[in-house]
């Protein structure tokens, strides 16, 4: 965990060795979780570290970063094969955070292409896989940056989450997943995939981690228009328990559709909150049927607007032969993208064309102004400070299980959607097992309550002892 | 000639060039002497995951533009995304203004074809960003190869938009020397730099599908273009071929307007509002970017005739550039405004057009000295016409020129009078036959004797003044 690495270090262990023992870990996994590595350049940067050690809240510790946050000078392909080769030139705003605070970044990790999915099955590299079941997926699409924190080839990472994608892999891989508010982190830097709704947010071990690396990335950036103002202090005010706090427990995230298992597991967290001094009560979410409707037609259209500027012209792939400019935009589009992109640009064009944005996407939006007043009032004054809710309806499914059936894999992300949708904060943390496989407990709070979220998952965490298990690919 | 069958609307494109940034980032605008793709940044390129950020000056130089417009400035304002595929625009959508733009339902006033001034509504006025350009290697449909240039991407764009109230080509041309004019008095424009207006006008005749000329920056060109169009669709109607509503290129060599595309290939923009800029609350800014506006051009012409007391000719001629205008001020302060009036507005600025430079290459400090010349009758006009023409066409820093100098370098000092005299006493003693002849009735023999006086004082006395002594020292003699 970040915090005993950061004691390690400051106690005088070697950077070096700390980082070359993870590149050791990672050159002989065979779960994929990387498409880059930085092996020379983090090194090399530990080294400097070790020679005179600098301060920071991530001084010398190692850190992974999924494939569609920006870095300069280290590849950023989005696990795209229109974006392979593509350097940037500049830094995201949460790479030069990480920077000031002294962290060294060791790889871009493999994800869904573009963002696009819930297995990490979409990636140009290939699936990762689940380091709990290796015949499985990780969860997506920040797949990568699960699996490697899960498997002890990163000690943290990023990942960012647009309809689910870093608490769904969290969820999938037994670790913690954090969305934070709509506006808190920066997103300059992070290829858009659905602008309106993605957040950058940290994938760690423990909810104490999660905190520390909210800290560092989270705050205003001019560079943002969306951006807010932050209160910051997280780590700081983590403890504080549950007790006293109105648990709301939405009736739509039940019942039918969600495996049993998960289901138990689920209430057994409600009991422990309550055995730790919350009380909980039923809430009601009524828009949640329409969110995932709402949500693929807002993304799709974002994104056929976004993906548009990738034509190889000033970056990424080049085929060889140049014909006129729309014959070569279209050659490069129509090799460099995978099926499920290419699916997502064509329906969001649809879901915009004239004549049927009326019917979709101003649609959507007016669904997603119900979803986001369905939060507001269940998380109003008097009514629940925080929702729980299981992350994903079920387990980590097979890898190829579900990758044919598009619709039945958007059907997954049914409960982190709405999330996105609302804007608001939540954690997956790790609440059971199923046959062996690792799921989610999410808690969602209010706007910019973050600071909540994280002490009612603290409190859980330390009353269960599910984020101690170690994943059998581990072992 | 105004034709009423004629109906002309614009979409005029006007740079905010006189922004320090462009319109989302930081990167300058004086893009216009550099290497290509010097002026650029991962922003204005577009990169993957980079955003924009509203230049505020930008806002408040549109809001400034707005208000001279005479248009609403909207409470709110929001900024859409326009799709479209090009090799100059990066991000393959442009960032502009769809619903709610910054200004709706402005006007201009213009001096109609009849002389009546004419108020011309403008719909509206909104922002946007301007692509790169693209440079092809040889002619646009022959090139082998084009490349692009991104250093005018993310330039900050107006675009004024026009009722088709416009009833012939000379008057779009008015009305666009009129927008310029008062861009420029707003101080938020250049019109010298390429590419600073760039005009698409629409063109019909009553009854008859439109056509939209895209792209011309000229004036002169709108008013070619559009004196071709309506020649066009005429004969077209004429012969009975039906129009279609299309969209022309001007071709400004030939001088003649083809067809790129017709109605059925047009574009699905897919518009939708940008999710990286939310929306902007503007109206608060309003009052203070009223406070700051200038005295606009109209404004001005009515002191100008009130307050110097000059001709309203003058006085529209002196206000139809704000430089002129201000060259004008600091001159009237210093000479008799009225004579000061007749030389600027006719005299400096028609050799300024000659030449094709701006009042920047004459100093007040000199027009003062000229007048105080001509005033003092030390030259004469033609001297003094001279005088200006030699400052225009020295070399290096004109305005440093002395008027005085070249008075009496080029020898153009107006001859004292006793010379003068002498010259005519002289002359009238040689030409005894031209005297004889003027004497028997002869009206023209006495530019003989005149041309007498000229050679003797080696063409520094005034002709005029020349021939009204001559007459007077024959009058004279032949009274004596």
């Amino acid at each position: 965990m970040l915090r005993m690495l950061k004691e390690r270090l400051e106690a005088g262990a070697s950077a070096e060795e700390e980082v070359s023992a993870l590149f050791s870990k990672i050159n002989k996994s065979r779960l994929n979780a990387y498409n880059v590595l930085s092996e020379e350049a983090a090194l090399e940067r530990a080294r400097e570290y070790d020679r005179s050690p600098w301060g920071g809240l991530l001084a010398g510790v190692p850190i992974a970063i999924k494939s569609s946050i920006s870095t300069k000078g280290i590849e950023t392909n989005c696990s795209s094969r229109i974006l392979t080769g593509y350097i940037p030139p500049y830094d995201a705003t949460v790479i030069e955070r990480l920077k000031e605070e002294g962290a060294i970044i060791i790889g871009k990790t493999n994800m869904d292409e573009f963002a696009m999915g819930t297995s990490t099955e979409t990636s140009c590299f290939g699936p990762t896989k689940n380091p709990w079941d290796a015949d499985r997926v990780p969860g997506g699409s920040s797949g990568g940056s699960a699996a490697a924190v899960a498997a002890g080839e990163a000690p943290c990472a990023l990942g960012s989450d647009t309809g689910g994608s870093i608490r769904c892999p969290a969820s999938f891989c037994g670790i913690v997943g954090l969305k934070p508010t709509y506006g808190l982190v920066s997103r300059y830097g992070l290829v858009s995939y659905a602008n309106s709704l993605e957040q950058i947010g940290p994938l760690t071990l423990s909810v104490e981690d999660a905190a520390l690396v909210l800290d560092v990335i989270a705050g205003h950036d001019p560079r943002d228009s969306t951006s807010a103002r932050s209160e910051g202090g997280y780590f700081a005010r983590i403890e504080g328990g549950v007790d006293g706090l109105t648990l709301g427990v939405p009736q739509e995230y039940f019942g039918e559709g969600v495996d049993p298992l998960v289901e138990k597991a689920v209430w057994d967290a409600i009991s422990k909150l309550e055995g730790l001094g919350a009380s909980w009560k039923k809430v009601s979410l009524p828009h949640t049927r329409y969110a995932l409707a709402a949500y693929y037609i807002i993304a799709m259209s974002e994104a056929s607007s976004n993906l548009a500027r990738f034509d190889g012209l000033r970056y990424g792939l080049r085929l060889g032969a140049d014909q006129d400019w729309h014959t070569t935009f279209s050659d490069i589009r129509a090799a460099g993208f995978g099926p499920e992109v290419k699916r997502r640009i064509l329906l969001g064009t649809y879901a915009l064309s004239a004549g049927y944005y009326g019917r979709y996407y101003l649609k959507a939006l007016k669904v997603r102004t119900l979803i986001k007043q369905d939060f507001e009032r269940a998380l109003s004054a008097g009514g629940a400070d925080l929702l729980v809710t299981p992350t994903m309806p079920f387990p980590a499914f097979r890898i190829g299980e579900r990758i044919e059936d598009p619709l039945s894999l958007y059907m997954a992300d049914v409960f982190t959607v709405p999330i996105n949708l609302a804007g608001v904060p939540a954690i997956s943390v790790p609440c059971g097992f199923a046959d062996g496989l690792p799921i989610g407990l999410q808690i969602i709070g209010r706007h910019f309550d973050e600071a909540a979220v994280l002490r009612a998952a603290k409190a859980y965490e330390g009353a269960t002892p599910y984020h101690e298990a170690v994943p059998k690919e581990v072992v | 000639m105004a034709e009423k069958d004629v109906i002309i609307g614009l979409e005029v494109h006007v740079q905010l060039n006189k922004l320090n940034s462009k319109l989302f980032c930081g990167c300058s605008t004086d893009y216009h002497d550099s290497p290509p793709n010097t002026h650029t940044c991962p922003v204005c390129l577009g990169l993957p995951g980079t955003l924009p950020v509203v230049n505020k000056r930008a806002v408040e130089y549109a809001i400034r533009v707005a208000l001279a417009l005479n248009c609403a400035i909207q409470g709110e304002t929001l900024f859409y995304r326009k799709n479209y595929y090009y090799p100059d625009l990066p991000k393959a959508f442009q960032i502009t203004q769809y619903d709610f733009p910054l200004g709706l339902g402005g006007s201009i006033l213009i001096k109609g074809e009849d002389g009546e001034e004419r108020r011309i509504r403008i719909t509206r006025v909104h922002m946007e960003e301007d692509p790169g350009r693209l440079v092809h290697a040889g002619t646009i449909d022959r090139a082998k190869y084009s490349m692009v240039d991104y250093n005018r991407c993310g330039m900050a764009l107006l675009e004024v938009v026009t009722e088709p109230d416009l009833r012939s080509p000379k008057e779009a041309r008015s009305f666009l020397d009129k927008l310029r004019n008062i861009l420029e008095y707003l101080d938020v424009f250049d019109g010298n730099l390429e590419g600073a207006m760039r005009i698409d006008s629409n063109i019909s005749l009553v009854g008859g599908e439109r056509a939209e000329v895209k792209n011309i920056s000229s004036h002169k060109g709108v008013e070619k273009a559009l004196a071709y169009e309506i020649t066009r669709q005429r004969s077209a109607r004429r012969r009975g071929v039906a129009q279609v509503q299309e969209t022309r290129h001007y071709d400004e060599l030939r001088g003649i307007t083809v067809t790129i595309r017709t109605k059925e290939e047009a574009h699905d923009y897919r518009y939708f509002p940008e999710p990286d800029l939310v929306p902007m609350r503007i109206a608060d800014w309003v009052p203070r970017v009223e406070a700051k506006l200038p005295e606009l051009p109209d404004a001005k012409r009515e002191r100008f005739v009130a307050e110097y007391g000059i001709a309203d000719d003058h006085a529209k001629s002196l206000t139809s550039e704000i430089r002129v205008a201000n060259f004008y001020e600091v001159v009237a302060e210093r000479a008799p405004p009225r004579l000061a009036a007749a030389w600027i507005a006719d005299v400096l600025k028609g050799e300024l057009n000659y030449r094709d430079v701006t009042i920047e290459r004459f100093s007040p400090d000199q027009m003062v000295v000229i007048l105080d010349l001509i005033e003092g009758g030390k030259i004469t006009e033609k001297g003094a016409v001279e005088v200006i023409r030699t400052i225009l066409d020295g070399p290096g820093e004109t305005t440093e020129a002395d008027p005085a100098a070249i008075v009496a370098t080029k020898g153009l000092s107006r001859v004292e009078d006793d010379a003068v005299m002498a010259a005519v006493r002289a002359a009238v003693e040689e030409s005894s036959q031209a005297v004889a002849d003027y004497r028997a009735g002869n009206e023209k023999a006495i530019n003989f004797i005149v041309g007498v006086v000229m050679k003797k004082t080696r063409g520094r006395a005034d002709p005029g003044e020349a021939n009204r002594l001559v007459r007077e020292a024959l009058e004279g003699a032949g009274r004596a």
